[in-house]
């Protein structure tokens, strides 16, 4: 069978300006190559900077942002598109080739209805007619499940909701009838709920339309639902190519073992969950426009023990913990800690009820000073808390560090020379400095990658063991709840679904909205998805 | 007004990108709409939700009518309160207790100043300014003749400047990074730093006295034919299209680039369509609000270039007529100058909002 | 940052700033002429003893430009330098304190800036009386509420950040807030924008002082001599353009160093490679 598309020893280049420096070439990817025959869906997988995006677009001929490609073929039926020049290339693009960016809310134009977006490329490649465009457009939306599909082109971009116009975008892309479709993380961006029904839905209209497909995410799980084939890439080269069944049943490389086996790790909640740390009475928040983003929220932590708040975007489990620190004071309902009742508000709190709440943030970037030394960041509590100073802060600065597995080479280091994993370290570390009894992790690893998320949710864990300190951990991800939780609380929309030992939580009889969290979250598992859609309850709401 | 709004903390914490947070650069937009339906309020708190466009733009005019009102006050209360009287200062060397007695009662200034903003104020919303102090002659009169005079030397400027800011700085993005971009950067950013005057001199001295093809200086009067009139004001609309171009071409440079560098832009590219399409539907409606943002905040610009550009060339506009009157300290024709002045600033601030508000389609349409 | 990053064209608008700095230190050292005094005949031309010719009361023309560079620098960066300190102060408060006070300051922040800074400037010193101070002080003034606006504008994109957050969750005072936490962070724009704002005062003084509201004979400054000598012109005589050059040149060199710090800046912010 002759092959679709044919990419040979792949190379691509970017030129980066560091400020103050020579600008300096960078190669982005390097011998890459693989097959894709018609119909099927390659999975192209990997960390930030695998450079998986920038092969997706050599598929296209593309370069964003000043990359080049400098070496390879790109056949595509057998012609090696880098060689057209730019009319041939525009002939090849949106026409035979189509693509389906992460964020549809910034990749459509805002000026122009829907529905004329999707058919453009058809018509001005003469594809087909207008009436005929329009008919498949139709088909598609329907297709694809979107709702009211006679008028929904007559919108306009913003007029629709963000996992809407990510169908929107697949269905642009599907309309011209094109061989091969790049799809660049089109999930990645969308809440849990909303991340399977899109994809059901475009692995459903590639099925229907048998169109072949790049499939570029950093998660596994997703691509394992939906490729034939999957190439896993680190650094901008090939880890390891194989069939689907093959890379996740019996990856031959460390790193595909590691990715494949990540988020497995189950911890056994602690059986005594009397007492409490912290305790939540009938809490109700809100802000100053009067808009209400908590209804009457309870819940309580025991020492040492972690409480994990799953929800997704718009469910109040941020807004929670800004209303434990005292950012955003109750408007009803108190909130006890260690058996005395904390001040509403930031102001009214002394400087040790603080140093005893101390929190995580989900950017590390945004969290650090970036002016300040790790030094500096780790030291200031020191000083503000306990007022330590000289050899003594240095000493202690130190000790933290390597609680952290970060030796004191760090020290004298900005924020800006760390990778990602040891940012949120050194905020884990400034945390420790006050001496906490309770950490506020906010989406700590969703910002991680998965091989570093695990460490950090490691490093939690021990820590925990060494200090008996408490985590209100929040986050929407169940598999962290399964690794970390003692008690778990389900939100949504701004009220307690759920509350209660994980191993009541977690196991039926559920409620429909817990039922279909649970079922949201992709398993390492072939066929997961088409079994999950034959068994919940409910569709989500934010589609 | 660029103010972003309140709520961008708690919304970006989620993490989730959702949608992007709707108009946060256009002041005045009204809180979102309320989704927990609280939407009986009041009549205009139901009017902003169904039409928000309307509501906007009636916000804008309040808006501007309301600061002109402020600003008036300004002109006339503020500088009563600053230090120094009138009439000591009018009188200057010469001021006799008795002279600033006399000179207090000829100029109305012992009664109440409330009472004078009033009448004031009244006469001024009539086209009535009072009479000059220095010259007894009604200021309404005066300013009539001389309004037109520095109508007719900005509109010109503008007619010449706004095509031909907005061309290059097209031509500036079409050669991004190269050759043309870079000379037309150098020369923008020499001629942003110089003074109106030196170009004003500097364009006199080579086509008035050296080469005798312009005429200085730039007199009109009632009896010149309008051909005559355009050719005596040559100079001086040279003069001020030199003065806003650099500015406007740059910040149209700036405007169409932060347009073309956006997602969209990178779709309509990647379904293979023609540059000359990209730019005709995709870009230039987007770019079009900036851009007449940019054209309206340019021509205030240029109503107060005019007031140097005036005195250069000795043109018998509303400028020159505000800088004689400082000199001699002549207050009323100082208070009515100015108060005119700002209101053109303030209509052409105003109508650079508004176009933007129009232009922008997540307005137009509403959920 | 090293030296060699720093590009050709900061390297002129550095020297040029550099050469009027010292003409106005050591101006009675440089000058070949006292600023005052008449030492030949009226709009002598460029040469011979006079390098730059003669002023039309028959001053030498090169001294007093040497002179004068010491008045328009002194009195635009004392004006700069209090609109800044006046701006940033106001800005910060407003960014930091928020609420009511926020909301004032912008207010009345928005009204000075509805009135176009020259018209402004006219109205007030058409009261005012003639003095150096008190001119600065109208120019810091009227300046500051750009200063402000842009202050506001970067001290709330960095006051939004979790970094501060986490300091408020500390318990740590305003003032360190402000200074340890934003303040070094808003450095860089910061500084570029004083470039903008001097650069704009030197002209903005040499206008004044042209309409004849700015700077009073004898004293020699840039845009009183365009206002001194423009009689000249029509006979073809270029002693107002010199002065006018000067004005020219220093602008510029200051916006080529603003320029640079403002790519500096942005190049710092952007950057996020997206593979």
């Amino acid at each position: 069978m002759p092959e679709l598309l044919s990419v040979k020893n792949l190379k691509i280049e970017a030129t980066s300006y560091p400020p103050g420096e020579q600008p300096k070439v960078v190669t982005l990817v390097e011998g890459v190559s693989f097959d894709l025959q018609k119909g099927k869906v390659l999975g192209l997988i990997g960390e930030s900077g695998a450079g998986k995006s920038t092969i997706g677009l050599s598929a296209l001929a593309y370069g964003r942002g000043g990359c080049r490609i400098i070496g390879g073929e790109v056949l595509l039926n057998g012609r090696d598109i880098l060689k057209l020049d730019r009319s041939g290339i525009n002939s090849v693009r949106g026409a035979q080739v189509c693509y389906v960016a992460q964020s549809a809310a910034a990749a459509f134009n805002p000026a122009h209805k829907l529905g004329d977006q999707v058919i453009e490329a058809s018509l001005r490649h003469g594809i087909m007619t207008r009436d005929e465009a329009e008919k498949r457009a139709l088909y598609l939306f329907r297709v694809l499940g979107l709702p009211n599909p006679e008028t929904f082109g007559d919108r306009y971009p913003h007029q629709v909701s963000g996992g809407q116009l990510q169908r929107a975008m697949t269905a642009m892309a599907l309309c011209p009838n094109p061989e091969l479709i790049v799809f660049d993380e089109p999930t990645t961006a969308l809440d849990v709920t909303t991340q399977i029904d899109v994809l059901a839905a475009i692995k459903h209209a590639i099925e229907e339309t048998n169109t072949a497909a790049l499939y570029i995410t950093h998660d596994l799980a997703v691509v394992a639902q939906i490729s034939d084939d999957i190439m896993v890439l680190r650094h901008g080269k090939t880890v390891e190519y194989g069939t689907t069944k093959q890379v996740i049943e019996a990856p031959k490389e460390d790193y595909t073992r590691a990715l494949v086996s990540v988020r497995q790790t189950k911890r056994d909640e602690a059986s005594d969950q009397s007492g409490a740390l912290l305790k939540i009475e009938r809490i109700h928040a809100g802000y100053a426009n009067g808009f209400k983003v908590l209804h009457e929220v309870s819940m309580h932590l025991p020492k040492g023990q972690t409480l994990a708040i799953v929800g997704e975007s718009g469910s109040g489990k941020s807004t929670l913990a800004r209303v434990i620190t005292g950012l955003l004071p109750p408007s009803e309902g108190r909130i006890t800690f260690d058996g005395k009742e904390l001040p509403r508000a930031l102001k009214g709190r002394t400087n040790d009820e603080l140093r005893r709440i101390q929190m995580i943030y989900q950017m590390a970037d945004t969290a650090m000073n970036p002016r300040q030394t790790v030094r500096d960041i780790i030291g200031r509590p020191l000083s503000f808390y306990f007022g330590m100073h000289g050899a003594r802060k240095t000493e202690r600065v130190k000790e933290l560090l390597d609680q952290i597995e970060m030796g004191p080479r760090f020290l004298d280091r900005y924020p800006a020379e760390l990778s990602g994993g040891q940012k949120q370290r050194v905020a884990i570390a400034r945390a420790l400095a006050a001496r906490p009894e309770l950490i506020l992790c906010d989406e700590p690893t969703s910002a991680l990658d998965p091989l570093v998320a695990e460490g950090i949710l490691n490093l939690l864990l021990r820590l925990q063991e060494e200090t008996a300190v408490s985590y209100v951990f929040i986050t929407h991800d169940i598999a962290i709840v399964r690794a970390i939780a003692d008690s778990v609380a389900v939100m949504h929309r701004g009220r307690l679904v759920r509350f209660g030992p994980k191993s009541k939580v977690l196991s039926p009889p559920f409620d429909d909205y817990t039922d279909l969290l649970l079922k949201s979250v992709p398993e390492m598992e072939i066929g997961w998805l088409e079994k999950v859609l034959k068994t919940r309850r409910m569709e989500s709401a934010g589609n | 007004m660029m103010e972003s709004g309140p709520m961008t903390g708690p919304v970006l914490t989620d993490g989730t990108a959702g949608e992007p947070p709707r108009s946060a650069d256009l002041s005045g937009v009204p809180a979102k709409p309320n989704p927990t339906g609280e939407i009986g309020g009041t009549f205009w708190r139901r009017f902003g939700f169904r039409r928000p466009l309307a509501a906007l733009i009636l916000q804008r005019l309040g808006l501007s009518v309301g600061l002109l009102f402020a600003v008036s006050l300004m002109i006339f209360g503020g500088i009563e309160a600053l230090p120094g009287d009138f009439a000591t200062t009018y009188l200057g060397q010469s001021a006799t207790p008795q002279a600033v007695e006399n000179i207090r009662k000829d100029l109305g200034l012992d009664r109440p100043w409330s009472e004078r903003y009033l009448n004031w104020l009244g006469g001024a919303v009539q086209g009535d300014f009072g009479t000059s102090w220095a010259s007894k002659n009604s200021v309404s009169e005066q300013i009539g003749k001389r309004l037109g005079n520095s109508l007719f030397l900005a509109f010109f400027a503008a007619l010449i400047s706004v095509p031909l800011a907005v061309g290059l700085g097209m031509l500036a993005v079409q050669f991004r990074n190269r050759m043309p971009d870079k000379i037309i950067n150098v020369i923008s950013l020499a001629a942003i730093s110089l003074p109106e005057f030196f170009i004003g001199y500097l364009l006199i001295m080579f086509f008035a006295v050296q080469w005798g093809v312009a005429t200085f200086p730039a007199t009109v009067y009632d009896s010149m034919s309008f051909t005559e009139r355009l050719s005596a004001i040559a100079l001086p609309v040279a003069t001020l299209v030199l003065v806003v171009l650099a500015h406007m071409m740059r910040m149209t440079r700036a405007a169409i680039l932060n347009v073309m560098s956006s997602a969209y832009v990178e779709t309509a590219e990647l379904k293979g369509l023609s540059t000359f399409r990209i730019i005709a539907r995709h870009a230039a409606p987007n770019a079009v609000a900036p851009v007449i943002n940019v054209i309206a905040l340019n021509l205030a610009y240029l109503v107060v270039g005019v007031v140097v550009v005036e005195v250069v060339f000795v043109y018998p506009g509303m400028g020159q007529y505000m800088v004689d009157a400082v000199t001699v300290r002549d207050m009323p024709v100082v208070q009515a100058c100015g108060l005119i002045f700002a209101a053109f600033y303030i209509f052409l601030n105003m109508a650079a909002d508004v176009l933007a508000i129009l232009a922008n389609p997540r307005l137009r349409h509403p959920r | 940052m090293n030296l060699r990053s720093i590009p050709l064209s900061a390297w002129i608008g550095i020297a040029g700033i550099a050469i009027a700095i010292l003409c106005a230190i050591f101006a009675p050292v440089i000058a070949p002429y006292g600023e005052r005094d008449v030492v030949g005949e009226i709009w002598l031309p460029a040469g011979g003893d006079f390098l730059l010719g003669t002023d039309n009361l028959g001053r030498d023309l090169l001294s007093r430009l040497i002179y004068g560079a010491r008045t328009t620098i002194f009195v635009a960066l004392a004006a700069t330098v209090v609109s800044f300190s006046l701006g940033m102060i106001l800005s910060f408060a407003a960014a930091v304190m928020g609420g009511f006070v926020d909301q004032l300051f912008s207010r009345f922040n928005d009204l000075m800036m509805a009135i176009p800074t020259l018209i402004f400037a006219l109205v007030v010193l058409a009261v005012l009386p003639q003095h150096l101070w008190i001119l600065i002080l109208v120019m810091a003034v009227l300046d500051s509420t750009r200063v402000f606006r842009i202050g506001r504008a970067v001290a709330l994109d960095v006051a939004v950040m979790e970094f501060v957050e986490a300091a408020r969750l500390r318990g740590e005072g305003s003032l360190w807030i402000i200074f340890r936490e934003i303040l070094p962070n808003t450095l860089s724009p910061l500084l570029a924008e004083f470039g903008l704002r001097f650069a704009f005062s030197i002209l903005f003084l040499s206008t004044l002082s042209f309409l004849g509201l700015g700077i009073q004979p004898p004293a020699a400054d840039w845009g009183g001599m365009v206002k001194d000598n423009k009689d000249g012109i029509i006979f073809g005589i270029s002693a107002a353009l010199v002065p006018g050059a000067a004005i020219a040149t220093l602008a510029i060199c200051v916006n080529l160093v603003v320029d640079w710090l403002m790519k500096r800046t942005s190049s710092l912010k952007g950057g996020r490679g997206d593979a």
